[in-house]
């Protein structure tokens, strides 16, 4: 980063704005959409709302852009409070799902815009922008419109547009939820890499789990208009604070089991518990596929089904009580259906639900 | 399809369900429009001949034309403009509300179908003892006729026209406007331009290329034209249409026999040069609406 | 959608109704004067109801003669007009659909010269044509639909395809095809009731469109609702205009009703 134009694209590390949310709320035709919203992203920070449709997890994005109004609650960019201030004036940059580039400009007209906006001259502004392209890889596409791009080239000129302005926030609406798998795939860690270089905070909406997962900093899970738990993606996959949680990113098994104190048993077996106390009962288990093993000295089992999945393999097997078991493991083992196998619960800790 | 290729007694039989079709509107779209074109190049006697079209050079049949042309203008210009502006006010409002359908089946009915009955909307409106020209008369000493019976002339033929040409146009335009995807405006917004940028920057030069081909059917919609005028000058040729009138309700017109061809003719010419122009403005609109 | 006109993207509800409300006006005034002048009693001043009570009268039938053989005229060429529709435009249209659909451009083509070809133009080549017509069908008014079913093609034509657009017509076809079913099976079990959203959109606006013809029955001398209209405007204008009010009336609510259609088969098919 030592030559100076890239700085004309690239602000000074640490320039990232902090963002607070503070019990936020938003109505719906009676129905809240935000139910009181906290959330604080340090400067820098790349955060993913998680969640399913309708969670929320747009209109929060929304509030903080200002295209949405609040009823309650503040907004705090570095400081300020901005919930009276309207969308262009918030020097936020925002990248939405799709058709957001103007139709009748080029990449590079569509990428100045913003700079426009502000006054800039225009040899600046020329420069400025070509660079922003160059940032997203697309500095000979300049002169394409946008029905002559791909979805993910699109995409990035949207990226190179937001960010050209050197705004204090980033905001992300489901950019990558209207691309092929594979584009989706390198364009996420596309965006986080220049994410990192440019040092800006950031807040990304995500349907996906496993997108949050890989290229978030913490990652927030929403539902029904709140925060059911912010955190690492290896705390949140790991530690699930509640059954919601557990059940929504990545996989688990459901098995029934007894809780008594911390400790939970299933099959026989004892497993530490973490996230949110249950009472001691009849609760389930929420086990993931590659925290249970082949072990001979384990619990019977047939198999069912076996899928091949590249690089692993999942195996589905049934109890004798009837449940039926995912596993995850290695290539190696390939189990035929009908084989009789013997499995155990790996001991790493579970998280745990109430049984309905 | 990979089944084995229709034998061809079903291939006929295909084919020979196309026929009605086919046949129907040879006799009576087909031949009648090259009757239409080509009587022009004809006496009545068979022989070829240019004298018809040549009548078109005459001076009074090309004021006619130059009578058509700006009476279609002028009402498409105002139409385009009021009807956008209508567009504009709709713009949000649910698709399916009750709003939008009554105003799209009036703008349906006084569209396309007012004809005959929009004349006598307009006599009744500003005729001798029309509404308003009674209620200018009485309240504000005002006599509209003071320069003489304009109603019954091209220039009153402007108010009628452009009481369907506002409808026709808030019918082609609509779609156009609705095609304005919330993204642009938000994007505009996010990037730090105001609701001036928006529109001059973005929506207007989105929407030029159907604003204009909305205008150019506005004209030609105009300038084919028949009814209205047929109903508020009885007698009297002043534009294209109504000349074709004269010269197939009198058989020659300027001395010439079959005129009306000749007019035809070069109404269809018009009409056709207009009509390209807007399928080609049509064109750039739907690239940019994918 | 308040978001939509904080950012300038709608106009805001103040705005929207100042616009509608002026055009709005002044558009309704030449259908109130036309209501006004319905009640009016004369150069006397004052108004009435006679005009249309009038048209109740014991010798109303008598008096109205022409225009009630006129109202006929029209009415018995709208349903001939509909006649051609379904039974000449309808199939060919499915049958390019499934079958032929490469022809496809040529027949929207087709469909839409009529805008290109003003009636008044057509009706310069339709004189010879008709007067065939007349020496083999006779002179009355219904083989006028002849050319009324050319007139309303690019309407007709445009309700039809955009259901035909809307419902996967090929997928229908073959599914019940290979269940079995014989062409006509198909056509009258699978196809026809799917269409019916545009068959009696196509049929509405036919209607409405033989209802205000002018030109080409004037200009070929046949009698139909508009050109009664125009004649009995010279000798009583008052009844002229009543009929004019009611005529636009039934197209804006045949119109209507296309609008209900569409919209009501929309929502029913989002709900599955």
């Amino acid at each position: 980063m030592t030559s100076s134009t890239a700085s004309a694209v690239r602000p000074a590390i640490g320039t990232g704005a902090t963002v607070e949310l503070k019990g936020v709320i938003k109505e719906y035709a009676g129905q809240r959409a935000l139910n009181g919203i906290d959330l604080t992203i340090a400067p820098g920070e790349f955060i993913a709302l998680l969640g399913p449709s309708g969670c929320g997890k747009t209109t929060a994005l929304r509030a903080l852009s200002g295209l949405e109004s609040v009823d309650g609650g503040t907004i705090h960019i570095d400081g300020t409070n901005v919930v009276d201030v309207p969308v262009n004036r918030r020097d936020i940059g925002m990248v939405f799902q799709s058709y957001s580039l103007f139709p009748h400009m080029t990449s590079l007209e569509n990428v100045e815009f913003g700079l426009r906006m502000r006054k800039v001259a225009t040899a600046d502004r020329k420069a400025r922008a070509l660079e922003a392209l160059e940032m997203v890889g697309l500095s000979d596409k300049g002169h394409r419109y946008a029905h002559q791009l791909s979805g993910g080239q699109q995409q990035r000129v949207a990226l190179a547009r937001a960010l050209v302005t050197r705004p204090r926030v980033l905001l992300l609406d489901e950019p990558l939820s209207a691309l092929d798998a594979k584009v989706r795939v390198q364009l996420r860690d596309e965006i986080r890499r220049i994410q990192t270089d440019l040092g800006i905070t950031t807040l990304f909406v995500t349907h996906d789990q496993e997108e949050a997962l890989a290229v978030a900093d913490r990652v927030a899970v929403m539902r029904e208009g709140q925060i059911e738990q912010i955190g690492s993606p290896e705390e949140l996959y790991t530690s699930p604070a509640t059954p919601f949680v557990a059940n929504f990113v990545g996989l688990s098994n459901r098995v029934p089991g007894e809780l008594v104190d911390r400790m939970v048993s299933v099959h026989g077996e004892q497993l530490a518990v973490v996230g949110k106390t249950q009472a001691n009962g009849a609760v389930i288990a929420f086990i993931r596929p590659e925290d249970v093993v082949f072990d001979s000295t384990g619990i019977e089992a047939t198999v069912v089904g076996s899928s091949f999945l590249g690089s692993l393999r999942r195996t589905q097997v049934q109890l004798s009580d009837g449940a039926l078991i995912s596993i995850q493991h290695g290539v190696r083992t390939q189990p035929t259906v009908g084989e009789r196998v013997h499995i155990r619960f790996a001991g790493h800790p579970v998280s745990v639900g109430p049984r309905s | 399809m990979s089944a084995p290729a229709p034998r061809p007694r079903r291939k006929i039989a295909k084919y020979l369900g196309l026929t009605p079709f086919a046949l129907y509107v040879l006799l009576f779209l087909a031949i009648p429009t090259t009757l239409a074109v080509v009587t022009g190049f004809f006496t009545e006697d068979g022989d070829f001949t240019f004298s018809n079209l040549l009548g078109i050079f005459d001076p009074v049949i090309l004021r006619t034309f130059f009578s058509s042309f700006w009476l279609s203008a002028v009402s498409a210009v105002v139409g385009a403009i009021v009807g956008a502006l209508l567009c504009f006010a709709m713009i949000g409002t649910r698709a399916e509300g009750a709003l939008r359908t009554v105003v799209d089946s009036a703008s349906s009915v006084l569209a396309q179908f007012g004809g005959v009955m929009l004349a006598f909307a307009f006599i009744a409106t500003v005729g001798n003892q029309g509404l308003i020209t009674v209620a200018l008369r009485d309240i504000f000493d005002l006599n509209i006729f003071e320069n003489g019976q304009w109603l019954y002339q091209v220039p009153g033929l402007l108010l009628p026209y452009i009481y369907f040409q506002v409808p026709l146009m808030v019918i082609t335009f609509m779609p156009a406007m609705e095609g304005l995807k919330i993204q642009w405006a938000e994007a505009n917004a996010t990037l730090g331009g105001s609701r001036w940028t928006y529109w001059t920057r973005i929506a207007a030069p989105v929407l030029a290329p159907s604003f204009f081909g909305s205008l150019l059917l506005l004209f030609a919609n105009a300038f084919s034209s028949y009814a209205t005028a047929a109903a508020l000058i009885s007698q009297g040729a002043q534009i294209v249409p109504l000349q074709i009138r004269s010269a197939l309700v009198s058989e020659t017109v300027l001395g010439r026999e079959n005129m009306a061809g000749a007019l035809a003719l070069g109404m269809i010419v018009v009409m056709v040069v207009v009509m390209w122009g807007y399928s080609v403005l049509q064109k750039r609109t739907a690239r940019w609406q994918r | 959608m308040s978001g939509q006109s904080r950012i300038g993207a709608a106009p805001s509800n103040t705005l929207r109704w100042v616009i509608l409300g002026v055009v709005g006006l002044i558009f309704a005034i030449p259908i109130v004067s036309m209501i006004e002048f319905t009640f009016r009693a004369g150069l006397s001043g004052g108004y009435t109801l006679d005009h249309w009570t009038g048209l109740f009268a014991e010798d109303a039938a008598r008096t109205y003669r022409n225009l009630f053989t006129a109202i006929g005229n029209s009415l018995l060429l709208a349903v001939v007009t509909v006649a051609i529709v379904l039974v000449v435009l309808l199939p060919t249209m499915i049958l390019v659909h499934l079958q032929f659909p490469r022809l496809r451009r040529v027949l929207e083509f087709i469909c839409i010269i009529p805008i290109t070809v003003p009636a008044v133009v057509l009706v310069v080549g339709l004189a010879p044509v008709y007067s065939v017509v007349v020496k083999l069908l006779g002179g009355s008014v219904w083989t006028l639909a002849f050319a009324y079913g050319i007139t309303v093609l690019p309407y007709a034509y445009r309700a039809i395809q955009s259901n035909l657009d809307s419902v996967d017509v090929v997928t229908l076809s073959e599914a019940s095809r290979s269940l079995g079913a014989s062409w006509l099976h198909v056509s009258w079990l699978v196809l026809l009731p799917n269409l019916r959203r545009g068959i009696l959109a196509a049929a509405f606006i036919s209607v409405a469109v033989v209802l205000g013809e002018f030109t080409i029955a004037s200009l070929l001398n046949r009698v139909n609702l508009q050109t009664a209209l125009l004649q009995v405007s010279q000798s009583d204008p008052y009844v002229a205009v009543i009929f004019s009010l009611l005529a636009l009336a039934l197209a804006f609510a045949l119109l209507l009703l296309i609008g209900r259609l569409g919209s009501t088969d929309r929502n029913r098919s989002t709900s599955l």
